[in-house]
């Protein structure tokens, strides 16, 4: 197995160029165990370590513009106000060690169902900069996952950052796992309120082929919403229409029995998880436009 | 010999420095936590070679053919070994049954099983060419439970059994049954008020320990060969590997190295033959390592399990019978399933008296994973189940089940179903009593003083998954009862080796014992045992080999008792001559030589009014005394194969748990706030380790009630040999665990001590579900509970 390393940007994308099945390698939190569980032997690593731009994030206007290879504790510690359900999400991944090497263009990479960051960035909204000696291109990330553990990168294509917006309402991220810490998603969701254009949009993991948005639950919810003037009123959201959400959200996802949980249970446990992050995020956005008001 | 101290003034306290009843600290301890700790898996040597195993991928098939041609033309490969290389007539191994073979000899009866052997100059090389040796395999039907192992057309897993068993046994897929009739069961149902049954099912657990099998073995100028190993019993391994090899048992040298863990999964052979045989075959050293995913097929699991029972009471709460029918899936190979037959039975009453019983245990083969010896070996499966029944008999008699279980437990005097009587302390009501009696957790510990829940309190942890919502708290109860020490007439016997001598005029003594240290602390613990006896200060613990005779297994609770008794027995053989040599040298100078009871003290012979006679430098005067000796705790015997009578079992052992969670009714997930803990010790040699041992226990408990299972197929296939998807508590998972230390000396054990290591296993699990019921109100008859099991969202296949 060869190991390319790369001392700048522009020689890793030469060096994929010219190593298409090369796999790119960062922290190595899911390379790594493919390897030592011998499900697959690539012919060459691309080791992105040398190249420290990918591990720097910059906060913009609208976006935050996040390094492909930016641990998980930097999100943690540093970009809870702007990514607050991708910081949630980063707190559920594995163990302080994982969190410390383990990245959001790792996830993307991998791109397996049960990743951490999906639901987060699907509800927050994100594009992924995915770049090779032939340009650079920006793909929505609704539209970056393909399959089980695949994507949309071109052979030759690496991924240098995710344009990630920053947020502008309440967002949450819950996970089942069978245990406490350190486990991998049965299911998990995402929500984002997106008060400046009046919409919400979720995010569905380890329940479909691919992560996922449970659309119809999102074009119900934000007709809901705007129809009784919830967005203007801050009142509670109605019960029946928080469970005919939750409803929705359950019906969109496609799982599977296997070993780590029933489909049926993902169904369901993916409407509580609905239900009940929709009920966290709508108590947090009345409370700021209570504020808001009395200021 | 000229016994100078009993236990009962021993258990007094010790004035020796470092001595036993002091929490002295580990020897290994700082190493194990800062990572310099030598493993078995890190050895190294110059010119060695790695081995690779090449495993069946089906759980039950013949194979036609094994053509190794392509791997043998693989650069760098300097061996591949199948069956019809095995260099002698003895080709199987086996604890108590020699039934499994070393290499798969025309069939496979287990996912996993081990099919040819290659030895390469890299790990990478070596696992390249294992893929290229080609196996043609037929696959055969699979016994995968009780119905097809005993089905009319049931391919036999062993055919022409001639085991000690197989005379008895109602099929020939049956490894072993034992029975236990007492009482008049018919007559004393007629007189139950109240009658509960249920079927209960115990998962496949692992032993997970954290150091994966692995070894080292090189051959011997003399044609033998040493072998570096982590195991529980090297003088068990010697016995089953040097017959294959070929060599006499001094030709095979063991020396232990660094066990990360155990738990009873080290008790079968792993990697052991398997390297020697490669070793002796290529000339130079051979080290096998097995990774995560392979160490899940390298060691046998805690048997899973069907319970049926039935228990009757009166409506005063007094039991009035028992009957039980145990079915254990000892998978393809006997291991230890006769003993854990043997321990089921014997213990499936529980902690309470109950004068009619009707006892029927069995293990099964068939083509799942074999399965053997893991912490509480037999009476965990038992434990899940008959305090599940104690608590509906509580429940249908209104009853309170900590009361409920006070009134029917067992104490010293009462006779066990196998007519043994219990002739040592066993407070069972008063374990209750205390687990009770500790202050519950504060409700609804994940409210902050802001708005936010600490989520870290709530079921899901930091998964986010509930702020409160759904959120009930539960409270169980259990106790359970394990024995101590190898049953059933087993000849269970440790050897110690001491020598005592002066160095640069200071008395030092060394203790040479086989003992497997697998984190219990027996190294701790004998060099306490040794200033208690000799009254030295500086005590060196020779590292275990096979120099010396057998120190039994590091199992069954049983080495503090046994091969401490050994230790302390040695070295009060050691004292009797240290004070022969003082009364030669010094006799005619002081009466108290021959009149007063002496003690070795600070590196003094002192009296016991604590006069100095001699300082130990002159009683020696350069001399080493040098002693090894075999000790034996009480004999057992045999459970009588029909009516299950005998005085089986050396010592019982008993804890308390209760459970707090906080279950999510809603998710189904799980919190396990605390899980108090009561056990009567004995005696604690060190007060820090058996706490330790304890929380240890119960966590390993905690994990077989809400996550910890090996799933197999029906085909026979493991479905998660992985840490990812087999998981085990964290520490996020780990409650806090309070622990109450009762010490009740049992007067037949060195210094009154009891094995520990056991018994918190055992009721943690039915205590944490018992908590769960309480909370959802859900019946529960299944370990590990699941998330589906709270919610009711089955699989789709049933």
């Amino acid at each position: 197995m060869d190991f390319l390393r790369p001392a700048s940007w522009e020689e890793a994308l030469a060096a994929k160029a010219e190593h298409p099945t090369a796999v790119p390698i960062a922290g190595g939190t899911d390379v790594m165990v493919e390897i030592n569980f011998d499900h697959r032997r690539p012919d060459a690593l691309l080791d992105l370590n040398r190249i420290g731009e990918l591990r720097e994030w910059e906060v913009g206007e609208e976006t935050v513009r996040l390094g492909a290879c930016v641990p998980y504790t930097r999100i943690i510690e540093s970009l809870r106000a702007e990514l607050p359900g991708l910081a949630l999400a980063a707190h559920t991944v594995g163990s302080p060690q994982i969190r410390n090497r383990g990245s959001v263009g790792g996830n993307l990479g991998a791109a397996s169902p049960a990743g951490d960051s999906h639901p987060a960035l699907l509800a927050a909204g994100a594009e992924v900069e995915a770049v090779s000696v032939r340009g650079t291109r920006m793909i929505p990330v609704e539209e970056f996952y393909t399959g089980v553990k695949r994507n949309c990168l071109e052979p030759d294509e690496l991924i240098r950052a995710v344009h990630i917006k920053k947020a502008d309402g309440p967002q949450q991220f819950s996970k089942v796992g069978t245990r406490n810490a350190m486990v991998i998603a049965v299911c998990a969701f995402g929500i984002a309120l997106h008060p400046g254009t009046r919409t919400v949009r979720t995010g569905i993991g380890s329940a479909a082929p691919t992560p996922i948005r449970a659309t119809a639950a999102e074009e119900f919810l934000n007709s809901a919403l705007a129809e009784a003037g919830l967005w203007d009123s801050g009142q509670i959201i109605p019960p029946a229409v928080a469970r005919q959400f939750a409803e929705l959200v359950s019906g969109a996802a496609n799982p599977i029995d296997d070993v780590r949980g029933s489909a049926a249970y993902r169904r369901h446990a993916l409407g509580v998880m609905a239900r009940r992050t929709l009920g966290w995020a709508w108590e947090e956005y009345r409370g700021n436009e209570r504020s808001a008001r009395c200021a | 010999m000229g016994a100078t101290r009993t236990p009962s003034n021993i258990t007094q306290g010790s004035k020796a420095k470092g001595g036993i009843g002091e929490s002295t600290l580990r020897p290994d301890g700082t190493l194990k936590v800062t990572g310099e700790f030598a493993y078995s898996s890190d050895m190294w040597h110059e010119d060695m070679l790695w081995g690779f195993t090449l495993r069946s991928p089906h759980a039950h098939a013949e194979i036609k053919s094994i053509d190794t041609s392509q791997a043998l033309a693989q650069a760098g490969v300097y061996a591949v070994l199948t069956y019809d290389d095995l260099p002698t007539e003895v080709k199987n191994y086996g604890l108590e049954i020699q039934d499994t073979p070393v290499l798969a000899h025309g069939r496979v009866r287990h996912h996993g099983e081990p099919v040819a052997l290659v030895a390469a100059d890299h790990p990478e090389t070596a696992r390249r060419a294992a893929a290229k040796i080609k196996v043609e395999y037929v696959p055969l039907p699979v016994v995968h439970d009780e119905a097809t192992a005993i089905a009319e057309d049931a391919p036999l897993l062993h055919p022409g059994r001639t085991d000690h068993h197989a005379g008895h046994v109602p099929h020939p897929n049956i490894v072993h049954r034992q029975p236990i009739h007492r009482g008049d069961v018919a007559a004393a149902r007629a007189r139950a008020d109240v009658i509960v049954s249920g079927e209960y099912e115990v998962g496949m657990q692992d032993q997970a320990f954290l150091g994966p099998e692995s070894g080292l073995a090189v051959p011997g100028e003399d044609g033998g060969v040493d072998l570096y190993i982590a195991t529980q019993w090297l003088h068990s391994d010697l016995r089953q590997i040097a017959p294959v090899l070929g060599l006499p048992p001094e030709k095979v040298r063991m020396t232990l190295s660094g066990v990360g863990g155990a738990f009873g999964g080290r008790e079968d052979l792993s990697m052991q033959i398997h390297a020697c045989l490669l070793a002796l075959r290529t000339g130079k050293p051979v080290k096998i390592v097995y990774n995560r995913f392979e160490s899940f097929f390298g060691h046998v699991h805690r048997h899973p399990a069907k319970l049926w029972y039935e228990h009757g009471a009166t409506r005063d709460g007094k039991l009035t019978h028992m009957k039980c029918r145990i079915v254990l899936d000892g998978g393809a190979y006997a291991s230890a399933s006769p003993a854990v037959v043997g321990n089921a039975s014997s213990l499936s009453v529980g902690p309470y008296v109950v004068d009619n019983v009707e006892i029927e245990a069995i293990a099964l083969y068939t083509n799942n994973p074999p399965c053997g010896a893991m912490r509480g070996f037999g009476a965990v499966q038992a434990c899940f189940a008959y305090e599940a029944q104690m608590d509906k008999l509580a429940a249908g008699l209104g009853m309170d089940p900590v009361e409920f279980r006070q009134l029917n437990a067992m104490s010293q005097g009462t006779v066990m179903p196998t007519g043994q009587v219990v002739d040592s302390p066993a407070p069972v009501a008063e374990l209750l009593r205390r687990v009770k009696a500790m202050p519950l957790p504060p409700q609804k510990q994940w409210e902050t003083a802001g708005q936010s829940a600490d989520v870290r309190a709530l079921p899901g942890g930091l998964s986010n998954t509930t702020h409160g919502e759904g959120v009930v708290r539960g409270v169980g109860y259990a106790v359970g009862i394990k024995n101590v020490g190898f049953s059933e007439g087993f000849d269970d016997y440790s050897t110690a080796r001491v020598r005592l001598e002066v160095v640069g005029g200071e008395p030092v003594a060394v203790v040479h014992t086989a003992m497997a240290e697998v984190g219990q602390g027996g190294v701790t613990v004998h060099a306490q045992i040794a200033r208690t006896e000799l009254g030295v200060t500086q005590v060196t613990i020779h590292p275990a080999d096979t120099q010396v005779g057998s120190a039994g297994s590091t199992s069954a609770s049983r080495q503090t008792y046994v091969t401490g008794g050994a230790v302390k027995h040695t070295c009060e053989a050691v004292r009797e001559k240290v004070l022969e040599l003082g009364r030669a040298r010094f006799g005619s100078y002081h009466p108290a030589w021959a009149t007063a009871e002496l003690l070795l003290e600070g590196g003094k012979v002192v009296t016991d009014g604590g006069e100095v006679l001699a300082d130990l430098a002159d009683v020696l005067e350069g001399e080493a005394i040098d002693l090894e000796l075999e000790w034996r705790h009480r004999p057992t015997e045999p459970f009588d194969l029909r009516t299950g009578q005998g005085n089986g079992h050396v010592q019982y052992s008993f804890a308390a748990h209760r459970a707090v969670v906080e279950v999510d009714t809603e998710l189904g997930l799980v919190k396990v706030v605390e899980l108090a803990c009561a056990q009567d010790v004995g005696k604690a040699l060190n007060p820090l380790s058996v706490v330790g041992q304890i929380q240890g226990g119960t966590t390993q408990g905690l994990g077989l009630a809400v996550m910890e299972e090996i799933v197999v197929s029906p085909e026979g296939k493991v479905r998660n040999p992985s840490f990812t998807d087999y998981l085990i508590p964290t520490i996020l998972d780990t409650p806090t665990i309070p622990v109450d230390v009762l010490e009740l000396a049992d007067e037949h054990a060195p210094y009154g001590l009891r094995g520990i290591g056991e018994a918190p296993t055992l009721s943690s699990t039915p205590a944490v579900v018992a908590a769960i019921r309480a909370a959802t109100g859900l019946a529960l008859n299944r370990v590990p509970v699941r998330p589906e099991h709270l919610t009711g969202q089955q699989y789709s296949g049933g």
